[in-house]
């Protein structure tokens, strides 16, 4: 009973670590979940106003990017794997979106198939936006899930269908779904309209304006390098002091990836650290224990040593009574706490909702490798109240009670 | 079989040293059935644990058939008293919560022998000590006579060629006592060398040699005929035991 309440220090430390580490895991799931489908190797470039004065331009010029740099880019940077310009249908606001007595108001986007493969969407229905679309202008477009759910009675099938979009009519060659949860330009991603880059220019009066575009690096260079010097071309090519950090607006995925991950890291660090402070507690207390119970049976031990035991069994004995103690508080420990996961991960299930804490389990490794710091752990318990079992000399623990 | 040489031991006891041996020399036949007296704080306790090598000593040497027995590692003195030596203390020293039959059979447990084997041996020691019936009993519900001769079959299953037995009468009354002391005469009698210490006449009387220590020193050592004369003097109404 005492060696069982002692044991408990073990068991809460080892529930807690598992606690911890699956509710860090789960966090993580959730974050990363929204992210992963995301290359991780691409940046994202738009424009904002220069902040320094150059060339006889003042500072405070808008600017924007145009087609001869995105052919620019393709042409002369070797390093860029996809390139992908987009136009945002930003002016296009309001209920935007009519088909017949239907109407909706959505985010509109000009694309380069190119961009399913940064950020990927998968098709549910109908097909992706491809390069025939962009060669002959179509006046084709992929919509998000929340667009058919708008759009479209239940029964119908919206492909081949016809949307009229800000006045021009678009059929509907894809449903699509977004495999992440990053939007680039705001808004929901199953409320997207996807547009063929070149039709949305001509049809709705673009030039040859480029609002922004996505690249990816080639493997072997670093996104990060790469967008530096995408910068300094673009800068060039746009008479902005090179020495200017705020004309472009750029984003890198790998730099967030880098920083979510180094988080996710921390909370592992402090999961472990917490954990293995609390089972060190709890282990230090099997540890008085077992001194207790040596007390209590030196004359035991006494006896067995004086009948032929050799201290290497009787360290063998007292150690592997520490290591059982601890292994099965831990092991209660370790299936209650996975139990406790298991309930939760159940109820986040039933909520449906996608919450940025999903899907909280303990990996095998980390099962694992918390039964062997346990065992490791019992051994290091045993280990000193035995030394101090056979410190006492074999008369004494006899004579003891004599 | 074992010799002892101008053996000295003290202990630390803070900062005094309490000399307790000042030198022995002793020597014990194969065989012999020895007890060892005196008063209390003569050292026939510490003497005797030296010859258990449960204990070390200070100066001077001491062989056991042949071996001289000086700073042994603990595993090799476990090993040696678990072959050479059986040992019987006054409180029995069985463990509680094994029962009589586990309890005999403990020293085999430490050499390696097998469960099945071991206990089929503990329960032919039991039985010639007449405790067949007992051996599923534990400690406590037995009496002392039963608890020491239990004690004894433990000492012996090892087939030591020494029995040291600390007192082995001291807790029992006399007609107990007396009953213990035939077994081990028996025992004695099979070519197994029996040292006792005892502050009983009676008892060191019925052994065949007896080592009277006092104050560290061998007093005097009284053996065959003036055991006699020994007997004569402490023994009265030994007879009819």
């Amino acid at each position: 009973m005492r060696s069982f309440m002692t044991a408990f220090g073990v068991f809460w430390g080892i529930f807690m670590l598992i606690i911890m580490s699956g509710a860090g895991k789960a966090l993580e799931n959730g974050v990363l979940d929204g992210v992963r489908a995301f290359a991780t190797n691409s940046a994202f470039f738009w424009t904002e106003r220069t902040s320094v004065a150059h060339a006889g331009f003042q500072r405070g010029r808008r600017w924007e990017y145009d087609n001869t740099d995105i052919q620019y880019i393709r042409e002369n940077v070797k390093d860029v794997e996809y390139l992908s310009p987009r136009l945002f249908g930003w002016q296009q606001s309001g209920n935007n979106t009519i088909r017949g007595e239907r109407t909706g108001s959505f985010q509109m986007y000009g694309d380069y198939p190119d961009y399913f493969k940064i950020d990927r969407w998968t098709p549910i229905k109908g097909r992706l936006i491809n390069e025939i679309d962009i060669l002959g202008n179509r006046k084709v477009c992929n919509i998000g899930e929340r667009v058919v759910e708008v759009m479209f009675a239940k029964d119908e099938n919206p492909i081949g269908q016809y949307l009229k979009i800000s006045g021009v009519y678009f059929q509907v060659v894809g449903v699509i779904h977004a495999e992440t949860q990053i939007n680039i330009g705001g808004g929901k991603k199953e409320e997207t309209i996807i547009i063929p880059f070149s039709t949305m220019q001509r049809a709705y009066n673009y030039g040859n304006v480029v609002h922004f575009f996505s690249v990816t690096s080639q493997k072997g260079t670093k996104v990060s390098d790469l967008e530096d010097k995408l910068k300094r071309i673009l800068k060039d090519r746009h008479k902005i002091a090179q020495e200017d950090l705020q004309a472009i607006g750029s984003f890198n995925i790998e730099k967030e990836f880098v920083k979510f991950s180094s988080l996710f890291l921390g909370i592992q660090a402090l999961t472990w650290i917490v954990g293995i402070g609390t089972l060190l507690a709890g282990v230090i207390g099997v540890s008085n224990i077992m001194l207790v119970i040596i007390k209590e049976r030196t004359q035991e031990i006494g006896i067995q040593r004086a009948i032929g035991a050799t201290p290497a069994v009787i360290i063998k004995h007292i150690v592997a009574e520490s290591v059982f103690l601890t292994v099965m508080a831990g092991y209660i420990g370790l299936s209650l706490g996975v139990g406790v996961l298991e309930i939760l991960n159940r109820i986040l299930e039933l909520g449906g909702e996608k919450l940025f804490f999903r899907n909280p389990h303990v990996s095998l490794a980390m099962g694992l490798s918390s039964l062997a710091v346990l065992v490791l752990a019992g051994i290091v318990a045993g280990l000193i109240p035995a030394q101090r079992a056979i410190s006492i000399k074999p008369i004494d623990a006899i004579r003891d009670e004599v | 079989m074992i010799r002892l040489n101008n053996i000295h031991k003290s202990y630390e006891m803070g900062n005094n040293s309490l000399h307790v041996l000042k030198g022995i020399d002793l020597h014990i036949e194969q065989g012999d059935f020895v007890s060892i007296m005196g008063s209390s704080g003569s050292g026939k306790s510490t003497l005797l644990n030296i010859l258990g090598m449960l204990d070390n000593y200070d100066t001077g040497t001491y062989h056991l058939a042949g071996n001289l027995i000086a700073n042994m590692s603990e595993k090799k003195s476990a090993q040696l008293r678990n072959e050479m030596v059986g040992f019987v203390f006054q409180s029995f020293n069985l463990i509680s919560f094994k029962n009589a039959m586990e309890n005999v059979a403990l020293p085999l447990y430490y050499k390696g022998v097998p469960r099945k084997k071991r206990n089929q041996i503990a329960m032919e020691y039991l039985e010639k000590l007449g405790l067949k019936e007992w051996a599923s009993h534990m400690p406590n519900e037995m009496s002392g006579g039963q608890k020491q001769r239990v004690a004894i079959a433990r000492a012996l299953i090892s087939k030591p060629k020494i029995i040291l037995a600390d007192e082995p009468t001291g807790a029992l009354d006399s007609a107990t006592s007396y009953e213990v002391m035939n077994i081990l005469k028996e025992i004695n009698q099979e070519g197994i060398t029996v040292i006792i210490v005892t502050h009983e006449h009676d008892i060191a009387a019925m052994t065949s040699q007896i080592i009277r220590l006092n104050d560290g020193l061998i007093h005097e050592i009284i053996r065959n005929g003036e055991l006699k004369k020994f007997q004569k003097e402490f023994i009265h109404g030994l007879e009819p035991a």
